[in-house]
Parts: C-alpha cells; structure tokens; sequence
C-alpha cells in the first residue's frame, strides 16, 4: 500500500511538474523598428531594457521561464501583423512591447486583443490607442500625442511664450499635433499667429523658417517627426533662429535625437519627455546599468524606459497571480496594482489603459553647459501626472464608464 | 535563324510547359499550408499575384512601369473601405476595387503612353506620387495609420474567412484565376501583338496595328490585377496602409519579378516567394535584410539576368 501511495504521489508529481511549467513560462516578443528611423528611440535598446527588466525582477530566481525575443517591423503593418501572429501562433510571445509606429500599434492591438493577448505599448505616439481603438489588452505607457502637445504648449506658454508659429508636416499626424497644441496654447491665454506646411520628408525648410521669423511670434511649434524635426532644427539653428530670441519648440523628439543633432544645433530647443534620465537618483541609477551595456554607451531614451517601466510591472501583475494566458485578465490585474520602478517611480494605470506619470519640459543646453557625456538638457517645468494626459472625461474610449 | 535561338515567348505553337508548370505550382500550393504558416501564405500569394500583373505589362508588353504600387495600394485602401466603412460582403468589395484599380490604369495609362522608355517610367512613378501624397492626406485612408480592422467577413455570406486555413484557399483561387488570366492574355492573338511591339514598334505600327491602343489595353489589364492582389491583400491582412501605396512597393514588384525571370508565367511568383521569405524569416537580423535583398538583386543582374524561372528556360529550351 505504502509502495503504491508512493509510485502515486511521485507519478502525480510527474505530471504536475509540465503543468507547473507551463504556467510558470512568459514569453516576450519586442516588436521595434530595427533599421528604420526609430531605430535609435528604441530598436535593439527596446530589446536591452526589457532583459533589464526580467533580470532586475529577479523573477527567474523564483522558478520563472522567461524569454525575450525581438523581430523588425520594418515600420510596415504588414510585416508587423505577420510577426504578430505568427508569434501568437506558435507560442513565441504572451505579451508584446514597444511598436513604436502608430499605424504598426493599432493593428497590432486589434490581434492582440482577438488571441487575448498583451500589448504593452511604449513607442507609438497616436492617443488614439486609449482613445477610440482602446482595448482591455492594450496599456499605452510612455506617452502619446496629447501628452506631448499639452507638456510643451502648456508650460511654454505659461512661462510667457504666449505667441506661437507652427511648422507642421503635411499629414494627420502634423495637423493632430498642431490642432492639440494650439488648443493648449489657446487655453492658457496665448495666441497662435499662423502656420505653415512643409511636406513628410522635407530636405530644405528654408521658407518654412523664414516665414516663421518674419511672423515675429515668440514660440515656434514644430508639429512633426523624426528625420524632419531634425532638418528643420538644424537648418534653424543656421538661421540663427534662437539666438535671435525666438523660441523652438519641438513637439515630438526623443533624446537619441539631440544626441544625433549635437548640443551646438540644438541648443535652446525645448521638448516633452516623460522620462529623461538625469532627473533623480533613480533614473540616473536606471540609466548607468542601461548605458553600461547599450551600444555606444547610449542613454535610455523614453521610450526604451517605458519598455523596462512596463515590463517590471506586467511581471509583477504576473507574479501577483495573474494567469499569463488570459491576457485581458493580465491587463486588469496590472490596473489594479500601483506601478513603481526606478525609470518612472510611483505611478498608476487608467481604466482606458493610459499610464500616469510626469511630464517634463526640457531645454536643450549651450555646448558649454555640459559637464558630462549625455548632459543634454535642464528641466524647465514639471508637468504633474494628473495634468500631463488626457482627462478621462475628453476620452472616447468604449472602456471608460461615463 | 533556328527556333531554338529565339526566345522562347516568340514562338507561336503554344508550348504546354507553361501549362505543366502553373499545374506543378497550384499543386504545390495547395499542400504548402501544411508546412507553413498559411496567413504567410495567403500574404505571399498577394504579392505574387501583384508581381504577375506587373510582369504582364514589362515582360510581354516591354513597358517599364515605376509606378504599380498606385494601383496595389489604392485597390487596397478601396477594398478596406468598402469592407469595413460600407460593410460590404468581401467578394463585392475586392470586385469593386478591382474596378476601380482598373480605371486608375485607364486614366494614368492613357497618360503614361504617350511617352516611350525612361519618359514612360518617370509619368507613371510621377503618378504614383500624385497617389501616394492623395492617400496621405485624404480623411477616409486615415493618413499614417491606415485603415486598420478591416472585417473578412464571409464569402457569399457562406464561407467563413476568419479561419486562416479558409481564408487561404480562397486566396490562393483568387491568385490561380489571375495567374490563369494572365496566361491565357499572353498566349491570345492580342499577347502575340504585345509581344510584337515589344520587340519591334516601328515594325507593329507599319503591319497596321495601333499599338497605342495595345499598350493602354495592356496597361489596364495591369493595372486591373495589381488592383485585385491589392484588394485581396486588404482582406488578409485586415488593413491597407501607405506602404502598399509607397514607391518602394512599385520596386519591390520590380525585383521580384527580376529575381523570378521576367516574362515567363511562373517566375514573378517565385521571386515573390523569395523577397517576402527573405523579410520575414530574416526580419530578426533588422537593417541586413535590405543588406542581403541588394545583394541578392546584384547577383541577379550579375549572374543570371533572366531571373531564376528564366535561367532554368533558357537552360531546358522551354518555356516556364
């Protein structure tokens, strides 16, 4: 009887050792651009801090299987879906992170949320994803274009930039952005004094800028992106733009930008980060063991902070007995649970899926003013979590109870 | 001159080896799904589909168009908005954007040429950039992010597309019905005038055929298919986006076809196959996959410039 208890209880140990496994695994799928023009605000630096997550985690220690896997998307939705899917599956990835483009993020969320999967949202900047396409599996944690038109127009304008001049790329993301910030800038009691379109992938901006300094206003909006916000920087910094007083406002730019632009072409720009790593010990403590092992000893950007932010807490929302297969039930776990970590500190997650954090406004430094590799810019104002997104009363999404 | 010198696609006894060869290929398409990812698949086939359209017009009719991604991505935009703003059944919006692909080719055909060689190229990319910066701005293709959800629906209101398996053997009818069309518009008293003014215009023109007219009717039959693999492509992949619509979709079309062997049936489809391959299982290795697509582009020009399909033709004497 004894022998027979025994042979049970070691085969019930056999097959419950799978099943323990089995629950016991996440996977995780990085999905970045790899080689396009987004390369640098996350791509293989998305992949590093997301094992920084699962290493400071120290979940494995705990009998977790955790594996990390990353693909390109090439910026196309196409490829982006493929991947997606493909990784569903055939059971490489139960959660994705980053995206980093807009269009990429909204198909990705919408097959995320037919397999019942995660998307942890940290690089795509459309407010469309907590707002009409909203999903119970979609968290969008850095920022958004809300965010970023409300940090820069608000602070500015509040800090006497009451007058502004837009240069806006010719499509709906420039003239979102534009709308957004103009918006803040009405509200806080200033006035927008024109615009101008230049088109997506504009080499020569030289009209655009003249315009804008003949316009006299003492802000200039850059509503665009990427390669074109950094043309345009430069080409103003060779106009002697802000030397001569005017201010030069970029309303979507990471830190690997400045850092590709140089201190001497963007100096005096001023820009939204919702995470910058010199502000407190613990983003700087954040951003040494990042740099440590990144490429060419780079800074985390806030998009690659949002990818470590986001993982340590669905880990942890996972840990906390939440079952890795149903990923909406995941998601609601992780809004229920305060978020805390070195990059973004104390925060928390709307029923919309938005995380709330700070918003800074930065300003790039004079090449003379930086003691340090990486001391890019100086905080010029904080933008307190409540204020930095949008209110839930403005939100179109389905999820929010009104 | 011996037969055999000439090319292949000259000789006027119609070859049954085009017809063993789409037989060997729908045949192996047909157990593909077994051993790969069918909604790869279905991707996959949209593209080769797209690549037989352009081959139709560069391989038989010897125009060089920059510019099929005008008809790919807005039959896909069309479909998607029909699909899904509209919620028409997926059958009458890939027909209906097929149409609308194919007056597009009517318009940028009628256009287009009236120039010959490079002037050729450069109107019909031109006319893609009028569509791509269209796309862009216009509210119902949602900029940027593109028309994403678009429903699949069921086929007929019978056959449910949700299913990946599904959804692929439909596309893969789609694509033998186009390969099929392209075949027998190639083997038609009118391929044999296309392929007449290919090779030799003056010649087409004094023999009393008015070639501009052969042209534009083969720029619409184009432009008509690259619209139905765009359409269908909305449908599987549930989106249409600017990259559909981009000029490095029209250059795409182009390698793919080069890798395959231009103006041979099949060819286009297996260089189509091998360019999304190469995207998708090397999509791990980030910016090499341009890398190694240059690379392999190279050595085509290089070493075989007939393309896989048309070295193994010329090889056999055969036509593939």
């Amino acid at each position: 009887m004894k022998h027979i208890l025994q042979a049970g209880a070691a085969l019930a140990l056999i097959l419950a050792v799978p099943a323990l496994a089995q629950e016991k695994t996440i996977r995780i799928g990085v999905l970045t651009d790899m080689s396009g023009p987004y390369a640098d605000v996350g791509g293989a630096g998305s992949t590093l801090a997301a094992e920084l997550a699962v290493e400071d985690s120290g979940i494995k220690a705990r009998g977790w299987t955790v594996s990390v896997v990353s693909a390109d998307h090439q910026n196309k939705v196409d490829v982006a879906s493929n991947v997606t899917r493909e990784w569903f599956d055939q059971g490489k990835a139960d959660v994705i992170v980053d995206t980093l483009n807009s269009g990429v993020a909204l198909a990705v969320s919408q097959i995320v949320k037919e397999k019942n999967k995660v998307l942890l949202n940290s690089g795509a900047a459309s407010s469309d994803l907590t707002g009409k396409s909203c999903s119970p599996n979609t968290i969008a944690w850095t920022y958004d274009t809300f965010s970023q038109a409300n940090g820069t127009g608000r602070a500015l304008t509040k800090a006497g930039g009451d007058s502004w001049y837009f240069i806006t790329a010719d499509y709906a993301f420039g003239k979102a952005l534009e709308r957004d910030t103009t918006a803040v800038v009405t509200a806080n009691g200033g006035k927008v004094l024109g615009d101008t379109m230049a088109p997506l992938n504009n080499a020569d901006f030289s009209s655009q800028l003249l315009q804008a300094q003949a316009s006299k206003a003492k802000v200039i909006g850059l509503a665009n992106a990427g390669a074109d916000s950094v043309n345009s920087i430069k080409q103003a910094a060779e106009f002697g733009i802000t030397q001569s007083g005017q201010k030069l406002a970029a309303l979507l730019i990471f830190i690997s930008d400045v850092h590709a632009l140089g201190l001497k072409a963007a100096q005096g720009l001023e820009f939204t980060e919702t995470y910058y790593w010199d502000v407190n010990d613990q983003t700087r403590a954040f951003a040494d063991r990042f740099s440590k092992r990144s490429k060419n000893a780079a800074k985390p950007t806030m998009v690659q902070a949002g990818v470590y932010s986001s993982l340590r807490h669905y880990l942890k929302a996972v840990e906390a007995g939440a079952p890795v297969a149903d990923g909406a039930g995941v998601v609601a776990r992780m809004k229920s649970l305060p978020t805390d970590d070195q990059a973004f500190g104390k925060g928390s997650i709307r029923e919309d899926g938005r995380k709330i954090h700070p918003a800074y406004l930065l300003q790039v430094k004079k090449p003379e003013e930086s003691k340090y590799p990486w001391d890019y810019a100086r905080i010029v104002a904080t933008i307190p979590a409540e204020e930095a997104f949008r209110p839930l009363s403005q939100s179109e999404c389905p999820l929010v109870k009104k | 001159m011996r037969d055999a010198a000439a090319p292949a696609i000259l000789r006027t006894k119609r070859p049954p080896d085009e017809i063993l060869a789409i037989a060997a290929l729908a045949a192996l398409l047909v157990a593909a799904p077994l051993a790969i990812y069918p909604f790869l698949l279905a991707q996959a086939l949209c593209m080769a589909l797209f690549a037989c359209a352009f081959n139709l017009l560069v391989g038989y009719g010897g125009l060089l168009s920059f510019g099929h991604a005008l008809f790919f991505g807005w039959a896909s935009y069309f479909a998607a908005h029909m699909a899904k703003g509209f919620g028409w059944p997926p059958e009458l919006a890939i027909a209906a954007a097929t149409l609308c692909a194919g007056a597009l080719g009517l318009v940028a055909g009628a256009l287009s040429i009236r120039r010959q060689g490079i002037y050729f190229s450069m109107i019909t990319l031109a006319l893609a950039q009028l569509g791509y910066f269209v796309a862009l701005q216009v509210p119902f293709t949602h900029g940027e992010d593109g028309i994403q959800g678009v429903p699949r629906g069921k086929l007929f209101g019978l056959i449910n597309l949700g299913d990946d398996f599904t959804l692929y053997y439909v596309v893969l009818a789609i694509f033998l019905f186009g390969l099929f069309g392209v075949y027998r518009i190639v083997h038609s008293p009118f391929g044999a005038v296309l392929k007449a003014i290919r090779e030799n215009e003056p010649r087409a023109i004094s023999l009393g055929y008015r070639t501009e007219r052969y042209k534009l009717a083969a720029f619409v039959l184009s432009a008509t298919l690259a619209g139905l693999a765009g359409a269908t492509k909305a449908i599987v992949a549930q989106s249409a986006t600017l990259t559909d619509a981009h000029w490095t979709m029209s250059g795409e079309v182009i390698l793919m076809t080069l890798v395959g062997g231009m103006g041979t049936i099949t060819g286009p489809v297996l260089g189509a196959f091998v360019i999304v391959a190469m995207q998708t299982y090397f999509s791990a290795m980030g910016q090499w996959v341009t890398v190694i697509q240059g690379a392999i582009f190279v050595l085509c020009v290089l070493a075989f410039r007939r393309g896989v399909v048309g070295e193994i033709a010329a090889r056999f004497k055969i036509s593939l």
